[in-house]
């Protein structure tokens, strides 16, 4: 017999910047890697998904009215809280069956991929806008600006880099997101939440679900106030492709869709921040 | 006829539009006579072929079209209707020259041939202003200074950036899809085309583009440069038709890309029709574009943007600025300013060089538009029209205002497509950029302020892919173009507008 009974944590949801649970009042186990049950995660519903994009469309205004400056140095607190808590993030990998340097280089590559993503947030406009040369008497220039609200599904395999190299290209560029955390293992995103929590993020910037994708994949891909949906699926299934891509078509969202098979490679890129972004030009004339 | 009081009065306030008290003289003093544009050496075939594998080739119905005049509603010649059979043909002929030629010869020479395609649009420069006027209605003076140059300057400049692409995308390597298939719409037909092809071609791709129904005439007349120029067989396919033609390019599996511009309706039913497949795409939808002007505008400047805003080419652009938003303060004198604008504007004779606004494109758009006319007025909105003539035969639209309008209208929110402006006010900037913004429609806005801190707030509130501030409707190869939300996705010109061609790895 124990001399004490350990806390068992429960794990909720992370919606515009608060934890509450399912309103679906639903929850599904989650299992370790011997079948043995670790926690309950709360099974999502539409509304759940829904009070999610009103509260990331609340959000994105503000988040994208931050300066480059201000959102690299959010990103780069997310970094060093996490940095702080990486026994923490260690020990949550390893019920899944993950040996304890490749839980910790997880962790550690998870941090240096949002530092990757910090310095690019007041990179990216140089990079990839311009300044067109009109052959009229016209100031002429073009720079990315955010999307919107995006929905993403985290990937199954790598429950935290995954998470966090499909949060960070979208919301770098001044979007918010409805994220919808690994179905097996969803612990370390709620997890993550924490970190988000107390790393300066506004609330309502990324939201965090958990449930099943097979029940929320429509509304994540049909609702009309998302502009985009990003997902890393290695493969897809034909039909489930199409379901997806006739969703989009109901308000022209961007479908993101950026294979991953091995998630332990790098997966930073900045052309993946583009896919979030939208270029807008503008005109003015020129003269006395 | 001057007595001495009036000509003193004259002389200390001589005539300047921009002078608050005067006012255009209109009663006979701006008659003009007639400036008709020859179109005597024009030389139109009965009937237009398809143009696949470098030869025009008869469709494989046997099928043919009427091509109209619509400023006169005569037919000017028929057009080859090509079905699945036809559309398969350009698209084996276009994979064929992919594979055997375009993809391998040198990315220089490949820009030589496109530098080729501009010089022989601007040889004949005057010859496809005129045909696209008969055939789409627009005024020879916009066809002439506007689509034609642009489209030969499209050329011009993508043909630079064919051996240049790894400075377009710094740090990766760029590859050509194969064959695109593009379908382009009926207002700036040689334009739009060169938008599909210049950068189509500048990247590797090969291309079967379809002009719409209406205006097939000089994507047929391109076709014979293409084959002047040397331009190795099938790289370059022109198939003609309608929504049929349209929808077998679309579901052709040997095509790698589409890329469309016309309505948001036809856009999402492209995009279902898309789901599922492997094929890239780009659309280039409709738009409902607010033209923000505040009290501090240069309102003379002002008024003649929002005109050219609303009425270049009769209305028939999707970023037309057709939702005037002007700030409460100066919404009597911007209204009867643009009345009194309106009034000069000629409607008329598109081959006349003295016609503001020519024909309305086709039969359909003409009853669409009088049809939004009904509507805005049933909806209980106050309906101004400029008292100009318009000719008896063919289809013609004065220009005209809605006032007394809500966001809930259906003129308000739906695209209109022509000479249609509604107006609203506004008192706060917030509330301009919020009204401006409560669209599904994101293509273009303008602003018009003399302040350049508000320009760049406003300019950056506005949810669109191009903002016109103190201008608008402004076109350049190098500036990319295109839609947030609803009116598309992809940038089309300048250094943004390759990448929907290529492949990054």
């Amino acid at each position: 017999m124990a001399d004490r009974i350990n806390v068992l944590k429960t794990y909720k949801t992370y919606v515009g910047g608060k934890f509450p649970r399912t309103e679906s009042g639903r929850h599904y186990k989650v299992y370790g890697k011997d079948e043995e049950v670790i926690a309950n995660a709360c099974q999502c519903s539409r509304k759940d998904f829904r009070d999610a994009v009103v509260a990331a469309r609340g959000a994105q205004n503000g988040w994208n009215s931050r300066s480059a400056y201000n959102r690299g140095q959010i990103l780069y607190r997310i970094a060093e809280m996490l940095e702080g808590r990486k026994t923490q993030f260690v020990e949550e990998l390893k019920p899944l069956g993950i040996h304890h340097r490749t839980a910790q280089k997880e962790v550690e590559t998870t941090i240096d991929t949002l530092i990757y993503y910090a310095g690019w947030a007041d990179k990216y406009q140089q990079v990839f806008g311009s300044i067109n040369p009109v052959a009229s008497n016209h100031f002429n220039f073009s720079i990315p600006e955010p999307t919107g609200v995006v929905s993403a599904f985290a990937p199954e395999e790598s429950p935290l880099l995954g998470l966090v190299s499909v949060i960070t290209p979208i919301i770098v560029g001044g979007n918010s997101c409805i994220i919808l955390a690994s179905q097996r293992y969803p612990l370390p995103a709620i997890s993550f939440a924490e970190v988000l929590h107390s790393s300066d993020v506004p609330g309502g910037v990324v939201n965090i679900l958990t449930g099943f994708k097979e029940e929320l994949v429509d509304h994540m891909t049909s609702h009309m106030d998302v502009n985009a949906f990003f997902f890393t699926d290695p493969k897809v299934n034909k039909e489930y492709r199409k379901q997806i891509d006739e969703n989009a078509a109901l308000n022209v969202k961007r479908i993101v869709h950026h294979p991953v098979n091995d998630w332990s490679q790098h997966q930073e890129d900045p052309y993946l921040v583009t896919k979030f972004q939208e270029i807008k030009t503008t005109w003015h004339p020129v003269g006395f | 006829m001057a007595d001495k009081e009036q000509t003193t009065d004259l002389q200390e306030k001589p005539f300047k539009p921009s002078s608050p008290s005067s006012k255009l003289d209109l009663n006979g003093f701006w008659e003009y006579a007639d400036a008709p544009q020859s179109a005597d050496f024009i030389e139109l075939a009965d009937q237009y072929e398809l143009f696949i594998d470098g030869k025009f080739t008869k469709p494989a119905s046997g099928n043919y079209f009427d091509t109209i005049n619509p400023a006169t509603e005569k037919p000017i010649a028929k057009i080859a209707e090509a079905d699945e059979k036809d559309i398969n043909k350009a698209v084996k002929a276009a994979r064929k020259a992919y594979e055997n030629t375009w993809s391998k010869i040198s990315a220089r020479e490949r820009g030589k041939y496109i530098f080729r395609l501009a010089r022989l649009i601007q040889e004949r420069a005057r010859e496809f202003a005129i045909i696209e006027s008969m055939d789409g209605g627009k005024p020879i003076r916009e066809s002439r200074d506007v689509d034609i140059p642009l489209a030969a300057a499209h050329f011009f400049y993508y043909a630079g950036w064919a051996d240049k692409l790894n400075y377009a995308f710094p740090n990766k390597e760029v590859e050509s899809l194969g064959v695109a298939g593009q379908i382009i719409p009926w207002n700036f037909p040689l334009l739009m085309l060169a938008w599909k092809i210049a950068p189509a071609l500048a990247t590797g791709n090969t291309v079967v583009l379809k002009p719409a129904e209406t205006t097939s005439l000089t994507a047929l007349k391109f076709a014979e440069l293409c084959r002047d120029a040397g331009l190795p067989d099938g790289v370059v396919n022109i198939v003609t038709g309608a929504g049929e033609t349209g929808a077998a390019i679309v579901n052709h599996d040997g095509i790698d890309k589409i890329a469309f511009t016309g309505s948001t309706e036809v856009g999402k039913i492209i995009m279902k029709s898309l789901a599922g497949s492997e094929k890239k795409y780009t659309l280039e939808l409709g738009g409902k574009g607010p033209n923000i002007i505040f009290e501090d505008a240069p309102v003379d400047q002002a008024v003649e943007g929002i005109i050219n805003a609303i009425f270049f080419n009769q209305g028939h652009v999707c970023c037309a600025g057709s939702r005037l938003l002007v700030q409460e303060g100066i919404a009597n004198r911007v209204i009867q300013k643009l009345r009194d604008r309106m009034e000069t504007l000629i409607v008329g004779d598109p081959l006349d060089k003295n016609t503001d606004i020519g024909a309305i494109n086709s039969k359909q758009q003409f009853e669409k538009i009088n049809e939004y006319l009904e509507i805005g007025v049933n909806e209980g909105a106050d309906i101004h029209q400029s008292s100009c003539s318009i000719p008896e035969n063919g289809y013609f639209c004065r220009p005209t205002l809605f006032t007394n309008v809500g966001q809930s209208n259906r003129i308000v929110k739906e695209e209109i497509f022509g000479p249609v402006l509604t107006i609203q006010t506004f008192r706060t900037a917030e509330e301009g950029i919020e009204k401006a913004n409560n669209t599904p429609y994101g293509l273009a806005g303008g602003v018009w302020t003399d302040k350049g801190s508000k320009i760049f707030k406003t300019g950056q509130k506005i949810r669109s892919g191009v903002v016109w501030s103190n201008t608008y409707n402004q076109f350049d190869p190098t500036s990319p173009f295109g839609g947030y939300k609803e009116s598309g996705m992809g940038r089309e010109g300048g250094l943004h507008g390759l990448e929907p061609y290529v492949k990054l790895k």
